[in-house]
């Protein structure tokens, strides 16, 4: 049997909670090869990716506040959270998290913003 | 008083490639960055990641990217001001700006091109509640002049190349005392330097404390006790005349954002129908420091502004002098004496 083509089965819900409190219901879709840091960016979102997903910069340090993701993090991205600051047991990088099926209903918050020395 | 044709702000890949273009036009370009090597985010931050999408190259790290970019502007002998950061702009009589870096070094020229990509690479400043009190009395967040650190107690934070190099420099030559305080059990820094961390530590040259971070600063009017808290919880105080937190750089588009620039979503509006000017006639933005309908934050798309941009710095240079597009293939490249 052919299955008819749907968008919507190449999308799913995550929420976002921004540093004011407010949620931001986004709808992913998982075939684009994205991943939550873009997935911000694109709705707009106050979230950096200042080194463009490379886990690099922690500028996309969220907290996992639903059960829909592992907590694992990468060698890579382990590294650069040992050298973030505001980091708890659930923070993760956004960039590493890929847009995929299984994170359907995945709720996260955004982790402060990086402070820096603005004497130029 | 530097003078020069264009004045580029920004030396990473856009910016060096402007000087090719331009020079192709005999217009000599002089650079300025604050960071005190070329090569921008490229250098700074992924040297050893690969781009995929520079057009020829199925895959070229970046730093080679930067060193293969220095080598085809070389003809064209491009002049730099490195390690300072841009923060004024006037115009003088003629007509001409005047680019002013924090360290004093004064610029002239009859067009600037911005090419500040992510804007200035600040230090990250960690988040202790009193750390402004004692910022220049103790706390410094990147080594200016380490003579002032001979013979002292340092502190030093981070995990990455520049805590570490530090370090080991601290300890090689001439610290009283180093401490190394990190997170985590590993580095992100080269193998090569950890292991000679590690080797420093086992001497007793340098105090390594692992699994921690500093939570707290004392001192009355200078630094002079920092607060440690290990996995434990446990909290000690260590002796410190100073502390480094050494935990990378950011970008913030810093004194730019002053000059009188339209900007929006924190870059500089331009006109890309035409040719990348900005709201100030003479003055262009390129790269990914500029932003208009569709823009796209590519390397590649920097090339082309630049490219489309230098066109229009000529005419505005020498209004009188027509010009005609040249192929390199046909015409080579001409380098200045």
């Amino acid at each position: 049997m052919i299955k008819s083509f749907s968008m919507e089965n190449n999308f799913v819900k995550i929420t976002v909670t921004d540093r004011l409190g407010k949620e931001h219901n986004l709808d992913a879709p998982t075939d684009m090869n994205m991943n939550l840091m873009e997935l911000c960016k694109s709705y707009e979102l106050p979230v950096e990716g200042t080194c463009g997903g490379m886990a690099m910069c922690a500028s996309c340090q969220v907290y996992i506040e639903s059960n829909h993701v592992s907590l694992k993090r990468s060698e890579d991205e382990q590294a650069m959270l040992d050298e973030a600051w505001n980091v708890q047991e659930n923070s993760r990088l956004g960039c590493q998290i890929k847009l995929t099926p299984q994170i359907n209903g995945l709720k996260v918050k955004l982790a402060p913003e990086i402070a820096a020395d603005e004497d130029w | 008083m530097i003078k020069t044709d264009i004045i580029i702000i920004g030396a990473g890949p856009v910016g060096l490639f402007t000087v090719f273009e331009a020079g192709l036009l005999k217009l000599r370009c002089h650079l300025i960055d604050s960071l005190p090597i070329p090569g921008g985010q490229c250098a700074e931050i992924y040297p050893k990641k690969p781009i995929y999408d520079i057009p020829g190259y199925p895959s070229i790290l970046a730093g080679d990217l930067v060193d293969n970019l220095m080598t085809q502007i070389k003809p064209f002998k491009p002049s730099f001001t490195l390690g300072e950061t841009a923060t004024n702009i006037e115009r003088n009589d003629e007509g001409k700006f005047i680019v002013t870096t924090k360290q004093g070094t004064k610029h002239e020229a009859p067009v600037v091109a911005i090419a500040g990509g992510l804007g200035v690479f600040i230090p990250r400043k960690p988040p202790i509640f009193n750390i402004k009190e004692f910022e220049n009395k103790g706390v410094a967040y990147i080594v200016k002049d380490p003579e002032i650190y001979r013979n002292k107690n340092i502190v030093i934070s981070g995990g990455g190349d520049s805590a570490l190099d530090w370090a080991l420099f601290f300890a090689n030559n001439f610290s009283r005392k180093v401490t190394l305080i990190h997170r985590s059990q590993s580095f992100r820094a080269h193998l090569d330097s950890v292991q000679q961390a590690m080797n420093m530590a086992e001497k007793g040259k340098i105090n390594l404390i692992l699994d921690a971070e500093v939570i707290g600063l004392d001192g009355n009017n200078k630094l002079e006790k920092i607060n440690v808290k290990n996995k434990s919880q446990e909290e000690i105080a260590i002796d410190a005349d100073y502390w480094l937190p050494l935990f990378g750089l950011t970008p913030k588009l810093g004194p730019i954002a002053n000059w009188g620039l339209e900007i929006e979503k924190n870059a500089i509006v331009v006109n890309n129908a035409t040719d990348y000017s900005t709201n100030i006639d003479g003055v262009y933005a390129i790269g990914d420091v500029n932003t208009y309908p569709g823009k796209l934050k590519l390397i590649l798309c920097g090339f082309h502004e630049a490219t489309i941009m230098v066109q229009a710095a000529f005419k505005k240079i020498h209004p009188n002098k027509n010009n005609v597009l040249k192929y390199t293939t046909v015409s080579g490249v001409n380098g200045f004496d």
